[in-house]
């Protein structure tokens, strides 16, 4: 019942989306015509809908309805209700179900409250998200349908992929998919924008707001992700360069840079065919990344539902909207003037830089994860790892960090070097004496050039606070600052994990004491644990830090039994200056237990910037939205009184 | 980027991002529509097997050593565990190898010889010699990363095939072809 309700819920919002798409071409013609004036609350509708159709997947799993295919393929009742309830979409279909949700969401959002641009465009703008979201709609419908029946009902469901079943799950792919969809409402402002030749500063406020807030998600995503993996896979690693991970990398990288333009363009209206570009290019990056994870056609430990006909569908999806985006593109944008101009020594050069050096190192994953497939058509098998991806990367984030000190410290259009030269002293100094004192020991470059370069960043991205009063600061600057300073910490866990991290393999009788950098481990016991869909044997250990007072770990071998599958469940301890990581290995013939244990200093660090970039991404977007609304409300006070005068 | 020109014709290097993606989506069609080929081929191929010498793993069973194993016949080199389900799934796939004239030889990994007997005696035993490698040592030099696999070794002790996980009823055909071929 429930899941007829979500079939039809979703059928309708397609043809809704069908004519929200007419409705905004025949806008482009005769803007009177009554379906154009439709096209908003069609936009509103269509997103109510599928909300109905996503609530109903979401009820169906809660209640483990076996009638349903992909409950009974992904669901069990014995799971826990979290995971029951977030399985709905730990699995293909529904998360492309979350994806259309979230983008007929954000479309009727538009439509609700966009009022600044011209109405041709906010048209147009609807009309291309209608467009991209049909393609989704479609490939629900016809190639991956998340209400199939199944009859006879089957007893018991197959279980959820064990790794998922974890609390990072309830949260990490929503995140993401909110990231990599909000990027669709950029692409279709950009679309939009094109095709009614409404490229201005207005148009970049309006679009503004939509990548700040995608481009938050899309870092949250990223850094839980990395998160996630780091204490779930028990490798102590916590970025592989895997594809699935580059997936979601590339994106931000393109967001990133579409974020730093966009900014130039609303200020300077400068970076105009630019920003139009990169705003086409993160969406199709989104879309690359979902393709790189569903085709299967590169072999990743997320590997999960791979399907070639799905790879095909979304291809096709990938050719026609990017190909029809980058056709207007090229039709259009010899209009686009480039706009204003601007001296090499000023904010938009630095700007410009940033976007440069953003690209190079998207050009560089992008290249890295292809790699793999260009070197088959020529009959070599190779895999690339860290060895190339983190010289290639650095080559472009390291001068891109260094001019991250200089960039807002200067002027719009016009500056010198020699005006800001005096403020930069002190964070040259930090970095130098660093790089001096860190090159003492036995590390390798680019960590040593990471630890130099983060003690400078450290104290640079914090300068543009120095002689502000800090009461009237604007928010969008607050949040600059945090998001930078949030950079140059994550540098600093990243460089210090890789420059100072020990790692002990032992294999170690209960009874026994490992010694491991400043840390004291003690091996107690070994236990059976039950679990609600698992067993476990947790090994209990006390590690005192420096002979401190001994803190309890437990890190554990877990049998799932539905699906049967084990997994390691690290256990972390946490201090101020780093994390201890145990994790509990297979027992040897001689009754010995196998512990890896790290101690990563300052690895915390990593996360805890990766959280502030997202938190200074989210005051600059309070701040935006805060002063949008006043416009509002300003410009609905003039309207009133112009009625009232008017009778 | 170029300073703008007020006159609106195409340019021709607006098309570039249009002809670079073409190329893009051409490269993942390939990716899609190649031969589902997803075998990890082990960067041994080709290569000699270590020196390596096991003592016997198995009562009433010769141990295994590099000389046994290029003693210029081909060869199949199973590496399994009696703890390990796979490989007595594996077993009357093994046995029909042995019975087309396959020579089989086994590495048991972390074993011990009553666990071992075990096995054998409830499975079968299609292997001439089997040799003890307690640590994996050998498992991991000759780059296998998981139990059971298997590999055809020719008569000079060189690596020609690796076959990683079970082999299942419709694979033996292949694998007596590649230990023919490895013979010749």
């Amino acid at each position: 019942m429930i899941a007829t309700l979500g079939l039809a819920a979703l059928w309708l919002a397609a043809a809704l989306a069908a004519l929200q798409l007419l409705g905004g071409f025949l806008a482009l013609r005769s803007p009177e015509n009554p379906l154009a004036m439709a096209v908003r609350p069609i936009a509103v509708v269509q997103g109510g809908l599928v909300a109905v159709a996503m609530i109903c997947l979401v009820v169906v799993f809660c209640q483990t309805d076996l009638s349903v295919l992909l409950v009974a393929m992904n669901s069990h009742s014995a799971k826990p209700l979290l995971y029951k309830f977030a399985g709905a979409w730990g699995n293909h279909e529904g998360s492309m179900l979350l994806w259309v949700t979230i983008m007929a969401m954000a479309g009727g959002f538009v439509a609700l409250v966009e009022r600044r641009l011209p109405e041709p465009t906010i048209l147009a703008t609807l009309a291309a998200q209608a467009f991209v979201s049909l393609g989704f709609y479609a490939f629900l419908l016809f190639a991956s349908n998340p209400f199939t029946r199944l009859d006879p009902v089957p007893v018991e469901g197959q279980g959820l992929n064990p790794l998922l079943q974890d609390p990072g799950l309830a949260f990490h792919p929503p995140t993401l998919y909110i990231g990599y969809v909000g990027l669709s409402i950029a692409f279709s402002f950009a679309v939009g924008a094109l095709l009614t030749r409404a490229v201005s500063p207005t148009f970049a406020r309006a679009m503004r707001p939509w990548v700040l807030g995608a481009w938050i998600f899309l870092t949250l995503g990223i850094t839980f992700g990395s998160y996630w993996a780091y204490y779930e896979l028990g490798w102590g690693g916590w970025w592989f360069w895997d594809p699935v991970e580059n997936a979601s990398l590339m994106p931000w990288l393109a967001a990133t840079a579409l974020l730093h333009s966009v900014s130039v363009l609303a200020a300077r209206n400068a970076l105009r065919a630019w920003t139009v570009m990169l705003g086409v290019v993160a969406f199709s990056m989104s879309m690359v990344g979902t393709f790189l994870v569903r085709s299967g056609i590169l072999i990743s430990v997320h590997a999960f539902a791979v399907d070639p006909t799905r790879g095909q569908f979304i291809l096709a999806l990938l050719a026609i909207n990017i190909g029809a985006a980058l056709t207007i593109f090229a039709l259009r944008a010899a209009t686009v003037t480039e706009g204003e101009r601007f001296a090499l020594t000023s904010r938009e050069g630095a700007l410009v830089f940033n976007n440069v050096m953003l690209t190079g190192a998207l050009g560089i994953v992008l290249i890295g994860t292809l790699y793999p497939l260009v070197a088959e058509t020529m009959g070599a098998q190779v895999s690339v790892g860290p060895p190339y991806f983190n010289p290639a990367t650095a080559i472009f984030v390291l001068p891109m960090l260094v001019v991250l000190a200089i960039g807002p410290l200067l002027r719009w259009r016009r500056d010198s070097m020699g005006r800001i030269g005096k403020l930069l002293l002190a964070p040259l100094a930090l970095g130098v004496v660093a790089l001096g004192l860190f090159a003492l020991q036995p590390i390798h470059l680019l960590p040593l050039l990471g630890l130099g370069l983060a003690a400078a960043l450290v104290v640079a991205t914090l300068i543009p606070l120095w002689g502000r009063n800090l009461r009237t600061l604007k928010l969008p600057t607050w949040g600059m600052v945090m998001a930078h300073f949030g950079v140059a910490l994550a540098l600093a866990g990243m460089a210090s994990d890789s420059a100072f991290t020990s790692e002990k393999l032992v294999a170690a009788n209960v009874g026994d004491k490992v010694e491991l950098g400043p840390w004291s481990i003690t091996f107690d016991r070994v236990e059976p644990v039950p679990g609600p869909n698992w067993t476990a044997l947790e090994a209990t250990l006390h590690a005192s830090y420096a002979g401190g007072e001994p803190i309890e770990l437990k890190p554990q071998a877990r049998a799932f039994w539905s699906p049967p599958q084990p997994t390691t469940e690290s256990a972390l301890a946490t201090r101020w200056n780093g994390q201890l990581y145990t994790v509990l290995g297979e027992q040897a013939e001689d009754g010995r237990w196998q512990l890896r244990l790290w101690w990563k200093p300052f690895v915390t660090l990593i996360w805890l910037g990766g959280m502030l970039v997202a938190l200074g991404g989210f005051l600059a977007l309070l701040g935006r939205v805060a002063s949008d609304l006043r416009r509002l409300v300003a410009i609905d006070k003039i309207a009133y009184r112009r009625t009232r005068q008017g009778r | 980027m170029t300073a703008a020109t007020p006159q609106a014709t195409a340019r021709w290097h607006l098309w570039l991002p249009l002809v670079l993606f073409g190329a893009f989506v051409v490269l993942l069609l390939y990716g899609l529509l190649r031969p589902a080929d997803r075998d990890i081929k082990s960067a041994m191929i080709g290569k000699p097997l270590p020196q390596f010498a096991l003592r016997p793993a198995a009562e009433g069973l010769p141990g295994l050593s590099f000389a046994d194993m290029a003693d210029g016949k081909p060869k199949l080199l199973n590496i399994f565990a009696s703890w390990c389900v796979p490989c007595a799934a594996e077993a009357p796939q093994l046995a029909q190898l042995r019975a087309s004239g396959v020579e089989v030889v086994g590495v048991a990994i972390r074993d011990k010889p009553d666990d071992l007997k075990r096995f054998l005696t409830r499975n079968g035993n299609p292997y001439s010699r089997i040799g003890a490698d307690d640590a994996s040592a050998i498992q991991f030099e000759i780059g296998s990363s998981g139990v059971p696999e298997s590999f055809v070794i020719d008569g000079k002790g060189i690596i020609r095939y690796q076959h990683i996980g079970d082999i299942r009823a419709d694979q033996v055909a292949t694998i007596v072809t590649k230990v023919r071929e490895a013979g010749q």
